[in-house]
């Protein structure tokens, strides 16, 4: 069953994404780190659906889904904004910053 | 120690490593070439948890086609490895800080066993035969056993959830115009 470890797993992944999203500043690496944290989150469905059905197994194929397509459109808004700044460094994306 | 918990172990250890030398490497194609692996390992993972289907479908959607557009973009940027500070001085302290606190809240789960989830969520005296509170589970099982992992997702997939599935592609279609789109020349 492995439904302890695998919440266990499920929660350092997470936590190591969060800490990715907050420490680095390179707006393709901070994608990355979201996909981190999905894939935790896939995997605290996966792990609860041998108890609940298969229910959990097609929120994954969803997330999946939508993980995809958000990658599309995220990528394809960092390749606009480096058109514009000629940079994908957050720190210097401070054009709305007071 | 059963050889499946043993295999665990060692996905669980390479899912973790690769995770922390993908979120620190400076190279953003290695971060990807780590992310890859992380990614491969918890499909080892989801076979362990009886999910051969999405296991597959996780190297292939995940490790072949997002991560390749991952690529595809560092290398159309031609993005250099950082130099200097990844972050701000402080930026390390809250991102740390905050996956601690975060990781040792969501660490209180690690203790669940399925016994201990089915004496929770049901109103019945402690020690209750968790098939009994989950039926869904114990039917799955049966349902994979029946009709094989394919076909035991794919029910349930184009009956109860067919609205989701129909809206996802239309998801799918409007995430597809709209980088095209948005990465064009002139916006």
């Amino acid at each position: 069953m492995l439904l302890g470890p695998s919440l266990a797993l499920s929660a350092v992944l997470f936590a190591i994404g969060v800490a990715g999203v907050l420490i680095r500043r390179n707006a393709i690496v901070l994608f990355m780190c979201i996909e981190l944290m999905l894939n935790a989150v896939n995997l605290t469905f996966i792990a609860l659906a041998q108890v609940h059905g298969m229910s959990g197994q097609i929120m994954v194929f969803f997330v999946m889904t939508v993980a995809a397509a958000e990658a599309a459109v995220g990528l394809a808004i960092i390749l606009a904004i480096f058109r514009h700044a000629q940079t994908v460094d957050l720190t210097q994306l401070n054009l709305l910053k007071g | 120690m059963d050889v499946v918990a043993v295999v665990f172990g060692v996905f669980a250890v390479w899912a973790v490593v690769s995770a922390l030398i993908c979120v620190t490497r400076r190279s953003p194609i290695s971060s990807a070439m780590w992310l890859v692996s992380t990614m491969f390992a918890l499909a080892g993972i989801y076979v362990l948890l009886n999910a051969e289907f999405i296991a597959a479908i996780q190297v292939l959607v995940y490790a072949g086609a997002v991560m390749v557009l991952f690529l595809f973009v560092i290398m159309l940027l031609n993005v250099d490895a950082e130099i200097g500070p990844m972050r701000r001085s402080y930026g390390w302290v809250v991102g740390i800080g905050a996956a601690l606190v975060l990781g040792a809240q969501l660490l209180t789960m690690r203790g669940y066993t399925l016994q201990r989830l089915a004496d929770e969520v049901s109103t019945m005296p402690l020690g209750v035969d968790p098939t009994l509170v989950f039926p869904e589970g114990a039917a799955a099982r049966a349902a994979t056993a029946s009709r094989g992992v394919v076909g035991s997702i794919a029910e349930p997939l184009f009956q109860a959830y067919l609205i989701p599935f129909e809206i996802t592609s239309v998801l799918l279609l409007a995430a597809a115009i709209g980088a095209v789109v948005l990465a064009k020349k002139r916006l």
